[in-house]
């Protein structure tokens, strides 16, 4: 029976960087680690991985497995999961980390199925239990209506975690660490999906996840009109940017990456409007780290008000571009 | 070439429920009786692609669906939107599983029923929000999956699949035999008079875990690989400031000065 120890964190790229969910975990992964006393290995798969395995010493890894090859250009499953399984059967890891991304929601499932263990997906609390060195978890069920706990004996502890619920440690480029280049043959006949096309709906301006402020629509928009004008000129003033609950996505008001919510991004900016949203759980559970929830709705009983700190009942089209001209004149002035 | 489709789909009480009705009672949750339970939504969207395959290239499409005491008539929506049979693995002992028991048994079912060319699953249960049976029924009959589809369209014994991806989407080729599991895009269409009377007239099958060949200690709560240890609901402050006026505008306006105060803008 192999010894199972330290912790070992799936990392993934964003335009040749260290993506920022990726520092989150490690300052997650450097947490248990310190607590267990062992190491926190990270492995980045790519066709170049370059500066990155820096930056993941930098974030706190005591290892970086290197893996690069031309068939882990982009995420495809049966590229990655022969990586995967390669390094938790070579490296034998006590704890598992992946990101509640594409990736990780895609790759933990199949990876703790393949390994006969059991993964918690989008966790937001870990702790560990000190006596059986086991790890604890919770995450929201029932569309965020309710959260659980989740335990289980079966090795390698495995979970994904979700985007902004952990914080990265500060950036130290002084932190010693080591970049193991890795080398896993990749048997690309294996490879039974094939990416044809890719399609990338940017919005304008500001990135949705980067954005101070956010002004978001719900199914009370009534159309893709309003949200090009005016929630636009509310979030325009502000330097901010659109956001929307799911109906005006699923409607095809808005792009999908617009989507705010359990199934779509996960935000936590500055100011939050969340305008013509009833306050879904489903919604909120995507915009509950905002640190101030302003909301607009014409129905008092709205679970929206339960959300927010400022709250104003009446019609969006009478509130919003009245708060947007009075806003003008306060900045202005 | 007629296509041969299995979706999965789960009861669930109805996700689209109120907040306010959901309340957890020693580690459980529970719902007033007039909140009926529905197919999961995510399952939904995977039955109208299966349904557009059929309909565009001609094929069968199997219900799938494991639980207990099942409501027929919510089950049976299945059938009367056009699937062509409706398998129930439906027992006390398949209760309270997890991601890692219903696949197990699911995919049992599936190796029973014996053809299939896709088999459709929601991204996530409507419930417990997991999204990992699909990508387990794919691993355990050694088969590749797509997650987060909508569109599916099938040619020469391949599917291509829309897939959504963070500020995009992307087409996917994967070769069949394949799970594909559906996100939010495609909407269920709507049950025809003669098609519920047709659900009414026919008769699921039930298999128990006996049928499906698989032992009492992987089914259900048995076979579980995680354990709950705590069902509950954090505490929210709630504590709203209304802002009021005269008129909606005026109220608008002391809002901007509230915020303002504050110093939030």
């Amino acid at each position: 029976m192999a010894e199972y120890k330290g912790i070992l964190v799936f990392g993934e790229l964003a335009d040749g960087k260290l993506a920022s969910i990726t520092t989150e975990l490690l300052g997650c992964g450097r947490r248990l680690a310190d607590e267990l006393k062992e190491d926190l290995c990270c492995v980045l798969a790519c066709d170049t991985v370059g500066g990155a395995s820096k930056e993941a010493v930098a974030f706190g890894a005591n290892k970086v497995y290197v893996v690069e090859d031309p068939a882990l250009k982009e995420y495809q499953a049966d590229s990655y999961m022969q990586v995967a399984g390669k390094m938790a059967k070579d490296l034998s890891p006590r704890v598992i980390l992946m990101g509640q991304t594409l990736m990780g929601r895609d790759l933990a499932p199949r990876l703790a199925f393949r390994l006969g263990t059991s993964v918690t997906t989008d966790c937001l609390d870990l702790k560990v239990d000190p006596g059986k060195k086991l790890l604890v978890r919770t995450r929201p069920v029932y569309g965020g209506n309710a959260q659980a706990v989740f335990t289980s004996e079966l090795m390698p502890q495995m979970v994904t975690i979700r985007t902004k619920a952990m914080s990265p440690l500060e950036r130290d480029d002084s932190r010693k660490g080591e970049a193991i280049p890795t080398k896993v043959a990749i048997d690309t006949a294996g490879i039974r999906t094939k990416i044809l096309e890719t399609v990338k709906e940017e919005a304008e301006g500001i990135k949705l996840e980067d954005a101070p402020v956010i002004v978001s629509g719900g199914r009370g928009m009534g159309g893709p009109q309003p949200f090009q004008t005016t929630l636009k000129a509310l979030a325009d003033l502000l330097h901010g940017a659109v956001g929307a609950s799911r109906p005006p996505a699923d409607n095809g008001w808005v792009p999908e990456g617009l989507h705010i919510g359990l199934t779509g991004k996960i935000v936590a900016p500055d100011i939050y409007f969340a305008i013509a949203i009833s306050g879904a759980s489903q919604h909120t559970a995507g915009c509950s780290g905002s640190k101030h929830i302003i909301a607009i709705n014409k129905d008092p009983e709205a679970n929206i008000f339960r959300e927010a700190e400022f709250g104003v009942v009446g019609k969006w089209e009478d509130v919003v571009p009245a708060l947007t001209n009075k806003l003008k004149e306060l900045v202005a002035g | 070439m007629p296509v041969n489709m299995i979706v999965c789909c789960k009861q669930v009480p109805d996700p689209e429920a109120p907040p306010a009705v959901f309340k957890v009672v020693d580690n459980r949750m529970t719902l007033p009786p007039d909140v009926k339970p529905v197919i999961g939504q995510y399952e939904e969207f995977a039955l109208e692609a299966a349904l557009k395959i059929k309909d565009k290239v001609g094929g069968k499409v199997t219900a799938l669906s494991l639980g207990n005491n099942f409501v027929r008539d919510v089950i049976k929506k299945a059938l009367a939107v056009g699937a062509d049979e409706l398998v129930l693995l439906e027992d006390k002992a398949f209760e309270e599983g997890d991601s890692w028991s219903t696949a197990n048994a699911l995919a049992a079912a599936i190796r029973k029923i014996g053809t299939y060319d896709i088999i459709f699953c929601g991204r996530q249960s409507s419930d417990w929000d997991t999204g990992q049976v699909g990508l387990g029924i794919a691993e355990i009959l050694g088969i590749p999956a797509v997650t987060l589809a909508r569109e599916v369209e099938v040619t020469d014994g391949k599917a291509k699949v829309q897939q959504v991806i963070p500020d995009g989407c992307q087409v996917v080729e994967v070769t069949l035999p394949a799970v594909i599991a559906e996100t939010s895009g495609l909407t269920l269409r709507y049950a025809t008079l003669k098609g519920i009377m047709a659900a009414a007239k026919k008769q699921p099958v039930v298999w128990k875990p006996t049928d499906i060949g698989l032992d009492p200690s992987k089914i259900g709560a048995a076979g579980r690989h995680s354990k709950l240890d705590k069902l509950f609901q954090p505490v929210k402050e709630g504590k709203c400031e209304m802002v009021v006026g005269d008129t909606p505008a005026e109220a608008a306006a002391n809002l901007a000065k509230r915020l303002r105060e504050a110093k939030l803008l």
